[in-house]
């Protein structure tokens, strides 16, 4: 039965409605005489209570509310890829070819597109045996993504009784008939499922292979792995956007979600025109061919605003399920908090801290644990994974609001950022004494195989020297910096060095933008080689002074842009020149104790 | 948004009147957000829109407040519709009341359309990333903050900073240079008070400006539910002028902390549970809805660029109005007290600011190639010349270095030569580079680790 109902109560994007009695929690509804799309939130007798997704202004008491008897799904299947989503899976390309420059509501258009053809190639044949999840045919959705077509999850499976020859097909043309001893059951090229429900595989991995993204601090110091978890919180102007786009543009994924959850619409338009520009570093393609977007800013109904999250995790999961590594950058998870937040509000919940309701801790949870790396379900057999990085703006930017506290409980890296550090142009400004990450151990062995032996002892005595910078400053700050001894003198000016030719890493800049592994790691060895001279020199009675005047250490604070990553040579020969430097200066001074 | 009550039904059973809101009881068929015409027993009419509806009950919130109101003797009639702005090309030049009507004496313009001042959602796919750098003829904002056409960039002031000095000099020299293109002013006061108004008006005489600006004034002594109105009409007038006319507009809208605290009026009076400071939930969503109507959509000539003006509570930037601005603008331009003690105008506290779309408006071919580089350098050198002023405050300058003392030396040039400016100065982007190359004359070649090896030798002086 579906449920058929009357408007009784209207405030902002809260609706009851009575006469509600054959609905189930969180169905999908029509809403008024417009159709405008909800969910139902809680069912209290014969009224329900509703969430509508889009404008509710001139609503009336007494407009229906009609059942859909679904709960609220995406459309999954061939493209999807480089197309900019609402947060209800509404392609924004096409609403705004009904409805123009400005978004209006009631408007339905289907998330994908049903007469576009696509080239079909089948992978089984006629007496196989598939069961949920397997693969039964390819199309390539874009020259980078190889879209699988996968026999629905929960699906009973089947012997293969018919499927249709390579060839180009529509979405709702019928590729393949199974059955399984009931009824014969058709086969599209896509299906639906809830957004609200992870969707399922058979196995769930750890991980040990780095998500490369070619941000310094992020890759050496606070690595992240695939299928990993990662927070970035940060108050306004400290570059999450920025740095969420580094990652989305260079991360060693194969597909990208970017889900912009109530932020700034022009910051979609510039992902929008930036990426497909940018060329993905492993095929030299756009970086679009790989890349969706959900976009919901922060001026568009805020209900759909908590959906945009979910919206976007399951069409990630769904690439997963084809055996992808999936990054998706959620931004900003504040804003879906917020949204949570307001309609708990105008349920009259019982409020936990600062308004957010008791229940945000396990609804983070719940979304931070659908990242993994997973074995999908059917044959063959396929390894995915969905790595989730989610933006936080704590307000004031105050790392113990909500928010914050609570996402640190739920993911494994922190990129704390820091408005000092952004204050003076320290980018990205994620600060490395607040910052951790879980996933060093298991990154360490890819590194030392792929990149350089002794990565994680380089990694530590850089990372001393950050945190002996760190201890030694309070002393500067009471005492001055004449106060220290010449070593530790030394260490200041090396750390100086560390964080303005490693950490500061321009996203502007052409050449610095990506920064390879290797060339991360050549420009860390020269950094850390630097300190071990100059210590010695120092030691061997070299004035600080001269260590101080020296020009090389210009050349290697400007390699970070001016050595390319095609021509790591130079960075050996930066090398190479700066020991000789070193035995310049030392040769110097003996020659001037000896005229002495 | 169609109407779609019938119109014209009168309630006279008023069950409520508490604080700005009006309780009505029976009724049938009203819409939410519906516009309301209330008439007391004596004095004007006044408007209202519907907040909640249902269970034969409509909250009304009252824009001129609810004095002298009473439960028996109100009137209130549902119009049917969604609040409206007449909107033509007849408004500019003309100045209104913080609702949209006519306060100049002259007759209400003739509408060419009727626009919802609630406005829509701009599809992000339609918008049009803004590159055309704004020259405003202040170093600290052409050089460091650059300001770009469609871009939404507030000002952070505190209590008695001169914010509408420097907004009117913006409004008053900002060209997109190279094109000639002037802007029409919109300008929205919001609870301030008439001297400050008056200042503006004054300043867009002088200018010859006034012809295409429209002034929307609720002042300091106006109604405060009206202020929740006021800039939505003022937008709403900038998006026709913008996208039906193609004009290429500034809209300043001063102080969005008055419209805040309208916000938590209303929402206190409706009991609901509050977030930070007592501001309600949804302020993040609320302000959203404003800033974010500034852009550009492609196939349309015409812009709106933002400045709102926002007075921060005791100069604290991590108040909830400040903070959740600063995570919807684009970047912001903070005043500092201490600069203007020091008697430098405009006293921007350059290090707190920042112009989020000012790396795609320069550069080569919009300003000039060494732009974004000189631009670091000076935020590196005066950031460490700040955090050596603290320093030397403490152990005194004999305990720094000698390159410290130069870096000392920069922070105060920078302040006397490329932060200060007189008031009607108007530096071109050629000017306020070569003082910045000047600056870092005085400093040892290999401090200049911002700049390219070829930028140095084609600029430095």
């Amino acid at each position: 039965m579906i449920a058929k109902g009357k408007i009784v109560w209207i405030s902002g994007p809260a609706v009851k409605a009575s006469g509600m009695s054959e609905a189930k929690m969180y169905e999908t509804v029509e809403v008024g005489e417009d159709r405008l799309v909800g969910e139902i939130i809680r069912l209290t007798g014969d009224v329900a209570f509703i969430q509508v997704y889009e404008s509710t202004s001139g609503l009336k008491p007494g407009e229906p509310v009609i059942g859909t008897g679904q709960p609220l799904s995406v459309s999954l299947g061939p493209g999807m890829m480089g197309k900019i989503y609402d947060g209800l899976q509404r392609p924004l390309d096409e609403l705004a070819k009904v409805a123009g420059s400005f978004i209006e509501r009631g408007i339905s258009v289907p998330p994908i597109s049903h007469d576009k053809e696509w080239h079909f190639k089948p992978t089984v044949k006629k007496g196989d045996i598939v069961e949920a999840g397997s693969v039964i045919g390819v199309v390539d959705e874009t020259p980078l993504i190889e879209h699988k077509v996968m026999v629905p999850p929960e699906h009973s499976g089947g012997k293969i009784l018919e499927v249709i020859k390579e060839g180009n097909y529509n979405i709702d043309e019928i590729i393949a008939t199974i059955q399984k001893n009931g009824p014969k059951q058709d086969l599209k090229m896509y299906h639906r499922w809830p957004v609200r429900r992870g969707r399922p595989y058979t196995k769930r991995f750890g991980s040990d292979l780095p998500l490369v993204t070619g941000q310094r601090i992020i890759d050496t110091f606070f690595p992240l792995v695939k299928g990993g978890t990662a927070a970035i919180p940060g108050g306004f102007g400290t570059g999450k956007t920025v740095t969420l786009h580094q990652v989305a543009a260079w991360a060693n994924a194969k597909v990208v979600f970017h889900v912009g959850c109530g932020e700034r619409g022009n910051e979609m338009t510039e992902v929008l025109i930036k990426f497909p520009e940018l060329k993905d570093p492993a095929t030299g393609l756009s970086l679009m061919e790989r890349t969706v977007l959900v976009a919901n800013t922060s001026n568009m109904p805020v209900a759909a605003r908590e959906a945009s999250i979910y919206t976007g995790v399951t069409m990630a999961e769904y690439y997963r399920d084809m055996g992808y590594d999936v990054v998706l950058v959620a931004d900003s998870t504040s804003r879906w908090a917020e949204a949570l937040r307001e309609i708990s509000g105008r349920l009259e919940e019982m409020p936990a801290e600062e308004g957010y309701p008791s229940y945000l801790a396990s609804r983070l949870a719940e979304f931070y644990e659908r990242a993994g790396r997973m074995q999908s379900l059917g044959s063959p057999e396929r390894i995915g994974s969905v790595t989730l990085i989610g933006a936080v703006s704590p307000s004031g930017a105050d790392f113990t609001e909500p928010v914050t506290t609570h996402t640190s409980r739920f993911i494994k890296t922190f990129w704390g950022l820091d408005t000092k550090l952004a204050y003076s142009r320290h980018y990205p400004s994620i600060n490395w004494i607040t910052s951790y990450t879980g996933y060093v151990d298991d990154v360490s062995d890819w590194w030392s195989k792929n990149v350089y032996q002794n990565w994680r002892q380089l990694r530590l005595e850089a990372f001393e020297i950050l945190q002996r910078e760190d201890v030694l400053k309070e002393i500067v700050r009471l005492l001055g910096p004449e106060a220290l001894p010449n070593e530790e003198k030394l260490l200041l000016d090396v750390a100086r060095m560390v964080k303005e030719g490693f950490l500061q890493q321009s996203a502007f800049d052409d050449i610095d933008t990506y920064c390879s592994p290797e060339k991360q790691v050549k420009q860390l060895n020269i950094l850390v080689e630097f300190y071990h001279l100059a210590l010695s020199a120092l030691g061997s009675g070299v004035p600080l002074e001269d260590i101080r005047a020296m020009p090389i250490i210009t050349s290697i604070i400007r390699s970070k842009y001016e050595i390319p990553n095609t021509e790591l040579d130079k960075l050996d020969k930066l090398l190479g020149k700066m020991k000789d430097s070193f035995k310049e200066i030392r040769k110097v001074k003996e020659t001037e104790t000896i005229v002495k | 948004m169609s109407s779609k009550s019938v119109s014209g039904i009168e309630y006279t059973k008023v069950a409520e009147i508490k604080g700005p809101l009006l309780i009505l009881d029976g009724v049938t068929r009203s819409a939410f957000d519906e516009l309301v015409e209330i008439t007391p027993q004596e004095g004007a009419t006044r408007l209202g829109k519907v907040l909640e509806v249902g269970g034969g009950k409509a909250v009304v919130q009252v824009f001129e407040g609810t004095t002298g109101l009473s439960v028996a003797r109100t009137k209130s009639r549902f119009l049917g519709k969604t609040m409206e702005m007449p909107v033509s090309e007849e408004v500019l030049g003309r100045i209104f009341d913080g609702l949209g009507r006519p306060i100049d004496g002259l007759p209400e313009p003739i509408g060419e359309l009727f626009k919802d001042v609630n406005g829509q959602p701009m599809n992000p796919e339609r918008r049009d990333y803004p590159t055309d750098f704004i020259q405003t003829g202040i170093s600290v904002i052409d050089g460091m903050n650059t300001l770009v056409r469609g871009q939404k960039l507030p000002i952070f002031s505190g209590a008695g900073l001169p914010h509408n000095k420097l907004a009117a000099q913006i409004a008053r020299q900002a060209t997109v240079a190279g094109s000639g293109d002037e802007f029409a002013v919109v300008f929205a006061a919001i609870g301030v008070q008439h001297s400050e108004a008056a200042f503006f008006r004054k300043s867009l005489e002088e200018s010859g400006a006034i012809k295409r600006s429209a002034l929307f004034l609720n002042l300091a002594d106006d109604p405060a539910i009206e202020r929740i109105i006021t800039p939505r009409v003022a937008l709403t007038v900038a998006e026709y002028l913008a996208f039906n006319l193609d004009m290429h507009v500034l809209v300043i809208i001063t102080d969005m902390t008055n419209y805040s605290e309208a916000l938590r009026e209303i929402s206190a009076a409706r009991e609901e549970v509050p977030g930070r400071k007592g501001y309600p939930g949804y302020l993040y969503t609320d302000l959203a809805s404003l800033y974010e109507r500034a852009g550009r959509i492609k196939g349309h000539k015409g812009s709106i660029t933002q400045m709102p003006i926002l007075s921060m509570p005791s100069d604290d930037i991590t108040h909830p109005i400040p903070d959740l601005t600063g995570y919807i603008t684009e970047g912001q331009i903070v005043l500092g007290r201490d600069l203007y003690r020091k008697d430098i105008f405009p006293p921007v506290n350059v290090l707190s600011c920042l112009s989020r779309l000012m790396k795609d408006g320069i550069g080569e071919g919009r300003t000039r190639e060494d732009h974004q580089n000189v631009s670091d350098q000076l935020y590196a050198g005066y950031a460490r010349a700040q955090e050596l002023r603290a320093l030397a405050e403490i152990v005194g300058k004999a305990g720094l270095a000698e390159t410290d003392m130069k870096y000392l030396d920069f922070g105060e040039a920078f302040e006397k030569k490329f932060l200060k400016q007189d008031y009607d100065e108007n530096r071109t982007i050629k000017e306020t580079l070569l003082i910045a190359w000047k600056l870092f004359s005085e400093l040892p070649d290999k401090e200049l680790t911002k700049i390219k090896q070829q930028y140095i030798d084609k600029y430095a002086e």
